[in-house]
């Protein structure tokens, strides 16, 4: 029934993770997490701004919202209202009922996550917080996918969600203040974004499937720029990427797609050059969705950002080829900077994480 | 553990450097023209609005003038911000849109409306000075030194 063949690792084994490796060596530490009852994405929704959706990659968006503030009178109540949009349309996806869900597992940029919590209020299912910054969505599948792979839960939503108007309030300045913009900076995105993760079954076998997951190591290469979100969380991108290559057993090109999350044009190139560095070339089935989701025109510097960036474009265009089978494998990379605008002020550098999951189509996944 | 530590500030200098290099930066002459023109622009207009009232209304005072035409202008930045359109002169403008009293009245109005959803205590009033709050702190600090060296230094002579 598992169409996953491997030989069982011996990444259980307790004598390994004791080791403390040095910080630039990357293959001393067992890190994959291997999911053998394969479980599957059921249900997705996208919900973007207006910007998002006059981006390249508009037209596979679910929804489109184009009042920044959906009717609300905050732009907080807004972006409450978009995630709750994104996780209801994802349970309709899925053609099931908001009590089949078990939990939801969630989390977004503000302060103490109120977001998410805020709309779990009125969404009535358990909820669980997690905050990976920018990586939240693979946090929250890597997270799910091991609930449900062990048993636990059968139907774990996850979600995410950022707002350009809140988050530029919370790391930078009001929205009318005159400031310019250094060229390296990037633009949050404004959107939500959903997904179901469910247990394998007769019913589900035609979804992709989550096969394997990193957790991310905190890496900080000592940048402390706040604007420079892309040179900071390169480094964490590629030790995520190092793991991926050299523990799964599967080169660059066995990947159809190999995606990162929001590290914008600059990032993107960065991370190229560290892998070059240590003998991995990324080619042409590499991409970024910060790179990708606007365009060049509309004056967004270096790209989008934000805990949405990544997660609709996997929750639209990524998880519809993969439904589709015109992909094979992904790996999903999503960086996260885990600072804040004190920790900036005061001098600290920013210690990025990137967690990645693989997922795989339901057809051909055998194929090496 | 100090070997550790000093490969790991070793990496770090060489990534930030290596970062510099790559990172795209300002080009100084746009930027510098750019401020020319949009600041240049700011005062053309301020010192036509006093003209126009000095000729207008001659009995005036020159200070009378000059206040009246500070209000004018801060009046019309508040305005175009609370349209919206002053973050994008400025995104263009830089320090031309920044430095003169425009800029000023748009850090305040920008600020007053963020945080109008906090309500008027906690909200605006205690928001207001949240980015022109060291504008006025140094300012105070520096013409008070300015001041004090008049007294002490230069009055004696």
């Amino acid at each position: 029934m598992f169409s996953f063949k491997h030989t069982k690792p011996e990444s259980m084994s307790k004598d390994n993770v004791s080791v403390v490796p040095p910080p630039t060596n990357f293959s001393s530490r067992k890190r994959v997490m291997r999911f053998y009852n394969t479980p599957r994405i059921i249900g997705r929704m996208s919900v973007v701004g207006e910007k998002e959706s006059k981006g390249p990659l508009g037209k596979y968006f679910a929804k489109c919202e184009t009042d920044d503030k959906m009717g609300e009178k905050t732009f907080e109540r807004a972006e409450i209202r978009m995630f709750d949009t994104a996780v209801r349309g994802a349970v309709r996806d899925s053609g099931l009922d908001i009590k089949d869900v078990d939990l939801l597992i969630s989390g977004d940029l503000l302060n103490q996550m109120t977001t998410s919590s805020y709309a779990a209020r009125d969404i009535g299912v358990p909820h669980i917080g997690v905050y990976g910054a920018c990586s939240t969505m693979t946090e929250s599948l890597l997270v799910a996918a091991s609930f449900v792979d062990s048993g636990y839960f059968s139907n774990v939503l996850c979600a995410t969600c950022s707002h350009f108007a809140t988050a530029e309030r919370q790391f930078r300045f009001p929205l009318e203040y005159g400031c310019q913009r250094p060229p390296y900076a990037q633009w949050t995105v404004t959107g939500a974004a959903a997904s179901i993760v469910s247990t394998n079954n007769a019913d589900t076998e035609r979804f992709p499937k989550i096969v394997m997951a990193i957790p991310g190591m905190i890496t900080d290469f000592g940048t402390n720029d706040l604007n420079n979100m892309g040179a900071a969380m390169a480094p964490a991108a590629m030790d995520t990427m190092c793991t991926l290559f050299t523990q799964t057993g599967f080169c660059e090109s066995d990947f159809d797609l190999v995606v990162t999350g929001d590290l914008g044009k600059l990032g993107s190139d960065i991370l190229r050059d560290l892998m070059r560095e240590r003998g991995m070339k990324l080619g042409q089935n590499y991409i970024d969705c910060g790179n990708m989701i606007y365009d060049v025109k509309q004056k967004c510097y270096q790209g989008g950002s934000g805990c949405a960036c990544s997660a609709t474009i996997f929750n639209s265009f990524i998880l519809d080829k993969l439904v589709k089978g015109e992909y094979k494998r992904v790996a999903y990379l999503a960086t996260g900077a885990l600072m804040s605008t004190q920790s900036c002020y005061q001098g600290e550098t920013i210690p990025c994480i990137s967690h990645a999951v693989v997922v795989e189509s339901p057809f051909g996944g055998e194929c090496e | 553990m100090s070997d550790k530590t000093n490969a790991v500030k070793q990496r770090n200098e060489r990534y930030n450097k290596y970062v510099n290099t790559v990172t795209p930066k300002t080009s100084m002459t746009k930027a510098l023209l750019h401020s020319f023109l949009i600041g240049g622009l700011t005062c053309i207009i301020g010192q036509a609005i006093g003209d126009i009232l000095a000729y207008s209304v001659p009995s005036l005072s020159k200070d009378m003038v000059a206040n009246i035409t500070s209000m004018i202008l801060v009046t019309v930045a508040i305005l175009f911000t609370g349209l919206g359109f002053y973050d994008v002169i400025a995104r263009q403008g830089g320090a031309g849109s920044f430095l003169p009293i425009t800029g000023f009245a748009n850090a305040m109005a920008s600020a007053s409306m963020e945080f109008k959803t906090e309500g008027l205590i906690f909200g605006t009033s205690a928001k207001l000075f949240t980015i022109v709050g060291p504008v006025i702190v140094n300012g105070i600090v520096w013409s008070t030194l300015a001041g004090l060296i008049n007294l002490w230094i230069l009055g004696m002579y």
